[in-house]
């Protein structure tokens, strides 16, 4: 009976945190509304016992988004230059389609039948031939596996299609821009403890996807996170886009999805089947490149567009 | 058994122009130009093979996935409107990749390699995509289609690299993301109401409950805004006429027919019985369309603008077939989808030819204005011939594709007692031949003086390949119905 004790708060700081974020007057002001967004929400997934939802929000919406949000502001002078806000007569309009929105949405809701109808159950029956104990994970690499592959892809597009917004002068070049080393700063000294527990915590998430919850998205986020890190504390710096292993990082992931996935026309039933017995050993294989590929892929949709020359 | 025969075709479809993604990405230099070509070539052998099974089958090829079977599943199909569009969309991608290899010969790590690397990993990549939101049965898959395409468009309109350019995609990009929430919120609703998003098993099932219409219309909001439908068309003008040639002709010749395959398939599988007053809602919006663009496209200066915006009418044309397939009239019905079939294939040659060719011109006339076009007859006579042959398709002049695709619609809307939408039609068609009519003349006139043409490097091999792709939208009309027939294979009968 207490559960309504935690969900009118959280409930409640939700709506806060989103108002908050809108009313901000500074750039800074609305990306600390957007971070406390991301991690109420976070809490309400665990409330609604969605481990697996919650990770994700707590890793992809409240830390990476955060992070890329924080350092564009940042780039852009804090907010020094805000562009002026929209009309009046604009904004109004926005707020009743939004207001009107989420009444329907509401509406529907409710409508929505009492039971609602999943596939968890058919999900947990056929999850023995993969092996794997998370049911997530199953659907993710079994049974809707096109979608994830073609989600890995997109990460592959999404860097190429960054780094082709380049300038044409600094093509060839390292992702972002150069910073400048304290090398006793505390920055510096967060970068050197911070990434050997951090890299232990990104490798078990993306580990342990397979039986509980967790998985490469997120754990290959919270890698990338331990790279930009010491990057931002200028001890380390990124590859040229010109290094081949670079790329061939990036693109791993989906590359061997792709190849398991063809694979199984000769031993398997066909595309994106796994052979029996194999399919917990394939799963890994794929997870591990993946892990690798998202961790890439993240540092370098974070780091931004080529700019820096590449260390001598 | 995974699927009919020939369903490991479709598989193909999509792994093949994936694979030579990454690849591509991977290798840099010649060897991706190399790669991405070659993978376009074997992507149009693919959509014909797929074509021709589906005419020798009579009914459409299915892939089931991993071997699970919907709901768990996903399964792939090609009916004869995915078949159509994967061909088109294979055609226009060899001809712009051709058109290319000109324009970006070398990717390399060096200065000049920036567009021609970003380009040869779009190529496929764009056609990856494409055969993602016409083959996959599941709402959700077809998201992730989405979300491809909004990559590559987004890449593709940058190509040039001008920061003007940068601030028209951030608005297309608004309105993408926009409608990418939306169609994911409907998607949300309706597994919530039914368990299910593949489309075969929602077909029939689905309920007219306030769930679904809500679902229904965040969907096709979504889908309208990536569309560029009237009066969501703002962001479509600048994106599409500042995108260089080649990224111009695949924007507005194939990745907006992404999002109307979703739509189809949405209103004519998904959604419960015939929604008549909200089809007639979506047509008014087309005809809409029709006569804004137009109008406004008469008054561009810019020789690419007015493209564009003959762009925003023309879809609109695509919208007309949505209340008449909904009349009760088989025959009407027919008419109406493969009218709206042969206009989605016909804009999409003809519109990429004329792109394509316009961006020769403005190359050797050094100028993009209309009124400075004259002497571009002398200059590039082979691109100003294609403009025309393309504008005649788009003017629905017999016998190109453009006239069987609005002659089509014109009958059905007359069958079936909906008049209104004839008058739209007419109409439309003197419009487009006044703005048409516009850019020939301004091409025929007497160069001013003082102006000399420049010299374009390999004109002629880019000239022969837009005459070749508006020549294609003209023959489109001469096909034999029976052909033509390709795209009623797995047609949706809509109960009264």
């Amino acid at each position: 009976m207490t559960g309504w004790m935690l969900d009118l708060p959280l409930a409640l700081g939700l709506f806060g945190a989103g108002a908050a974020t809108l009313a901000a007057r500074s750039l800074f002001g609305a990306v600390l509304g957007f971070i406390s967004t991301g991690l109420i929400a976070t809490l309400v997934w665990v409330r609604l016992e969605a481990p697996d939802v919650a990770l994700t929000e707590a890793v992809i919406g409240a830390a990476a988004t955060s992070v890329i949000i924080l350092y564009v502001a940042s780039r852009i002078g804090g907010g020094a230059a805000a562009p002026a806000p929209p009309h009046i007569a604009l904004r109004i309009l926005a707020a009743i389609l939004s207001a009107l929105l989420a009444v329907l949405l509401a509406l529907a809701l409710l409508a929505l039948p009492e039971q609602a109808p999943s596939l968890a159950g058919p999900v947990l029956e056929r999850i023995a031939p993969t092996g794997l104990g998370n049911p997530v994970t199953a659907v993710l690499m079994a049974h809707r596996a096109i979608d994830t592959l073609l989600e890995s892809a997109v990460l592959v597009f999404a860097v190429f299609a960054i780094w082709s917004m380049a300038p044409d002068r600094r093509w060839g070049r390292a992702p972002g821009p150069a910073f400048v080393a304290e090398p006793h700063g505390p920055l510096a000294f967060l970068a050197r403890v911070l990434p050997p527990i951090g890299i232990v915590i990104g490798i078990y998430i993306a580990w342990v996807g397979a039986d509980a919850p967790g998985g490469k998205f997120q754990g290959g986020a919270v890698l990338a996170a331990m790279w930009v890190l010491p990057w931002i504390a200028g001890l380390i710096a990124p590859p040229s886009i010109s290094d081949m292993r670079l790329r061939l990082a990036i693109a791993a992931g989906p590359l061997v999805f792709l190849m398991v996935g063809l694979a199984g026309f000769v031993w398997a039933e066909g595309f994106l089947a796994y052979p029996p017995g194999f399919a917990k050993l394939l799963i890994l294989l794929i997870e591990t490149a993946m892990t690798l590929s998202v961790a890439v892929a993240m540092a370098c949709m974070i780091a931004g567009p080529p700019e820096r020359r590449p260390q001598p | 058994m995974i699927g009919t025969p020939g369903g490991s075709l479709l598989v193909l479809a999509i792994a093949l122009p994936l694979g030579a993604t990454l690849i591509a990405f991977v290798l840099g230099g010649q060897a991706a130009a190399r790669i991405a070509r070659a993978s376009l070539w074997l992507w149009l052998a693919l959509a014909v093979a797929i074509a021709a099974m589906l005419i020798a089958r009579g009914e459409p090829l299915t892939y089931l996935l991993g071997g699970f079977t919907p709901p768990l599943g996903i399964a792939l199909a090609a009916d004869g409107l995915a078949s159509a569009m994967l061909l088109a969309s294979a055609i226009v991608l060899v001809a712009t990749g051709l058109f290319g290899s000109v324009a970006y010969p070398a990717p390399s790590w060096e200065k000049g390699g920036r567009a021609a690397f970003a380009y040869w990993c779009l190529l496929p990549a764009l056609a990856a995509s494409l055969a993602v939101a016409f083959l996959a049965r599941d709402l959700f898959s077809l998201f992730v289609a989405l979300e491809m395409l909004t990559f590559t468009a987004l890449a593709l309109a940058c190509l040039d690299g001008r920061p003007s350019q940068f601030k028209a995609e951030l608005r297309y990009l608004l309105f993408a993301l926009l409608g990418s929430v939306l169609y994911l919120l409907g998607c949300a609703l309706l597994y919530g109401a039914y368990g299910t998003l593949d489309i075969g098993l929602l077909a029939g099932n689905t309920r007219a409950d306030a769930p679904t219409r809500l679902a229904g219309a965040l969907m096709t909001v979504g889908l309208l805004a990536k569309m560029a439908v009237f009066p969501l068309h703002l962001w479509l003008p600048p994106a599409h006429a500042g995108a260089p040639p080649a990224g111009s002709a695949l924007l507005s010749g194939l990745v907006v027919k992404g999002a109307f395959v979703l739509l189809v398939r949405l209103w004519f599988w998904v959604l419960p019985g015939p929604p008549v007053a909200g089809a007639e809602l979506l047509a008014a919006l087309g005809a809409a369309a029709i006569l804004v663009g137009s109008i406004v496209a008469l008054r561009q200066e810019k020789l690419k603008a007015l493209i564009a915006y003959s762009t925003v009418a023309q879809i609109g044309y695509l919208f007309l077939m949505f209340p008449l397939l909904m009349a009760g009239d088989p025959d009407a019905a027919t008419r109406a989808w493969m009218g709206g079939m042969v206009q989605a294939v016909s804009h999409a040659l003809a519109k990429a030819a004329m792109f394509l060719a316009a961006g020769l011109i403005v190359q050797s006339m050094g100028e993009d204005r209309v009124a400075g076009l004259g002497g571009a007859a002398r200059a590039a006579p082979l691109a100003v011939l294609a403009i025309g042959i393309g504008g005649l398709s788009l003017m629905g002049v017999p016998p190109s594709g453009g006239f069987t695709a609005k002659w089509m619609l014109l009958r059905a809307s007359v069958d079936t007692g909906q008049w209104w939408w004839s008058l739209v039609i007419l109409a439309g068609g003197l419009l487009t031949g006044g703005y048409v009519y516009r850019l020939i003349a301004a091409a025929l006139a007497p160069a001013a003086p003082g102006v000399a043409p420049r010299p374009v490097p390999r004109v002629q091999e880019g000239a022969v390949l837009v005459l070749v792709l508006a020549l294609l939208s003209m023959l489109l009309g001469l096909l034999p119905l029976s052909m033509l027939g390709l795209a009623q294979i797995g047609q949706p009968v809509i109960a009264p």
